[in-house]
This record gives structure tokens, sequence and C-alpha cells, in this order.
């Protein structure tokens, strides 16, 4: 009977949570997610080992890049879109590798040709190749004529809260600001800023890059960020679908945490956690 | 004889071939590609219409991983 109890409570549980997780979700230009983990494509093994990442991820926005085709040197080269189905996906062109607001829209403006007049996309615009940290002066004029061109902006930026402000009153419909630089896996070097940028701006803050393990993607989201975006972090691991998993899992449990509200720091607790009272003596 | 410019390598061809010829000889008609000429985005429905001209530089692009 105790056992019954214990395991019905920890159904209702179990189900008070996944109900509140349903209706959780991450809204970006309008439409809804249920998935706060979106993934990148790059550096995998191969089209079956992102395919299968990407599963285990349970992401809904996937990350792609745009570049010069073969032209006929390699007619049967498998191409990324028949793995993964813009029908099934809400695929998301980014601009990496531009390293200014001209390169970044021109390549947009192919990659809304080629998704059929696909409007969300990831801007990211470089400052220099070693650090791959953002340039935001190009990054504001990149996104400025995307807007005024009817593109929905998604924005990778460094962690500097005015700036941020800016690219939402520009109109961008996410801020991505960086957690460290992109492919270090150093973590959230400064949670504090992002905490500035989500206490700015309206539209969604979404960590994309320097997460390195699930732990990190569990603390961005408790700090009430409203996704995280990773590449490096999963393809790179040893075992690339299993860590596709565990940042599901991380990404889930760092935003019910959030959605929870955590218990005060403190350096003493003067509340034990048993009875005070009823001790032997 | 027209040089035109691909993806930043230069074809000769002996006459002006359409938009649509090109991405036949390449093997590339009918795959997911976008592709800009001369800094402009060529939409698919004007590859049959648009001819080939000296000096064009193309840029023809396809999805890959990234993040």
């Amino acid at each position: 009977m105790a056992t019954d109890l214990k395991l019905l409570s920890q159904s209702v549980a179990v189900n008070h949570g996944t109900h509140l997780m349903n209706k959780d979700t991450l809204l970006i230009a309008g439409k809804s997610y249920h998935s706060r983990l979106l993934i990148g494509t790059g550096k995998y093994k191969d089209f079956t080992e992102t395919q299968a990442a990407v599963e285990a991820s349970g992401a809904e926005i996937i990350t792609i890049a745009i570049r010069r085709s073969n032209i006929g040197q390699n007619p049967n080269e498998p191409n990324l879109l028949d793995i993964l189905s813009p029908s099934k996906y809400t695929l998301l062109p980014n601009t990496a590798g531009c390293y200014s607001a001209d390169d970044a829209v021109r390549t947009l403006r192919l990659a809304r040709e080629l998704l059929d007049g696909h409007s969300l996309v990831k801007l990211e615009v470089l400052g220099d190749p070693q650090s791959l940290y953002p340039n935001v002066v190009e990054t504001l004029a990149a996104a400025k004529t995307l807007v005024a061109d009817g593109f929905q902006v998604m924005v990778y930026t460094s962690d500097d809260p005015i700036i941020a402000k800016q690219l939402e009153d520009i109109g961008c419909v996410a801020i991505m600001p960086l957690a460290s630089l992109i492919g270090s896996g150093m973590g959230i070097l400064n949670p504090w800023n992002l905490q500035l940028i989500m206490d700015r701006v309206q539209v969604p803050v979404i960590v994309d890059a320097g997460v390195g393990t699930a732990s990190d993607a569990a603390i961005a989201m408790e700090l009430g960020c409203h996704g995280v975006l990773m590449n490096t972090a999963i393809a790179a691991a040893q075992q690339p679908v299993l860590m596709a998993s565990a940042m599901k899992q991380a990404v889930e449990a760092g935003r019910m945490a959030f959605l929870a509200g955590r218990m005060p720091k403190k350096l003493y607790s003067a509340s034990p956690s048993s009875p005070t009272s009823g001790l032997i003596s | 004889m027209i040089s035109v410019s691909i993806n930043g390598e230069v074809r000769q061809f002996d006459h002006p071939i359409s938009v649509a010829t090109l991405l036949e000889q390449m093997q590339l008609a009918g795959k997911r590609i976008a592709l800009e000429r001369n800094g402009e985005i060529l939409p698919r429905g004007q590859f049959n219409q648009q001819l080939l001209a000296d000096g064009d530089r193309l840029e023809i692009v396809v999805a890959v991983g990234g993040g």
C-alpha cells in the first residue's frame, strides 16, 4: 500500500511536470517550439551521425551553413537537405564564416532562395578568424538590412547588454549571446552579463556558443535563458549521439529548475531538514 | 567565345548558353541549389530564359552542415 501510494505520487509529480512542460513553449517569430535546444549540423563524421544526433537531441530548430556547390566534379555528393527535411525541421541557415555585413546579407538571400522563401535565419558576423568573436558593428548593419528585407533574424552576438538591446530595437526576433567563444567548450563565463541582457530585452535570449557539456546547458537554462544553441559540444563529444541525448535532458532539467524556482543560497542554514524535536536523550 | 566565373573558377563557352543548360552540364539540374548572378539572386524560374554573358560571375550554393 505504501509502495502504491509512493508510485502514485511519483506518477502525479511526473505527469504534473510533463503537463507543465507541454504548455511551456519557446515562441520565436510567432511560432511555438517544444524543444529549447537548438543544434548545429557541422563537424559530424557523416550525415548518418548528423541525423542520429539531431533525433537524439529532440531539437526542432537546426542550423545549416551555405557554401559553394560542387560544379560537376562530384555529381553524387549527398545533400544535407535530403537528410534533414525542411518539412520536418525548422532549418536555420547561418552566416558562419562571414566577416562583413554585405557577405552575411548575400549569404542569407541565397539561403532564402534555396529554402523557397524561408525567412527565419541566424545572423552571425565574425570579427577575427582566431577567436571567432562577433563583429557587432557589422552585425548591427546586417541586421538592419535583413529586417528591412523581410527576414526574421535570430542574431549571434557578444554578451554586451547594450548591443543586445539595439539588436532587439532593430527588430531581431531572438538575441543569441555567446557564453564563451565558439567551439571553446569553456561554458558560461559571464552569467551576470546574460542576466543583464535578459533584464533588458523582451524577445527570447538563447545562449549560442561556448557550451561544453550538459551542466553548462543546464546552467544557462537555470539562469532563465529561453534556449541554448550548440554544435561542437555534441559533435566533438566522444559519443555525439549520447551527448545529444544528455543535452536534451540538461536543457529540460535546467528549464524545469528555473520554473520551479531554486532555493536561495545562504552560507548557513538555520533550519535543518529533519525535525528538531523528538530527539532521544 | 565567352568567359564566365563559376564559384571562382573561370570556364569558357563557345556561345552563350542558358543557366539551365549550364546546370545540366554540371549535373546540378533539379538539385537543391541557389544561384547568384553578378551579386543578385537569380530565381529558379528564370534559369531557362537567362543566357550567360561574357564576364558573368556566378555563385552556386548548397546547404551544408554548420553551426
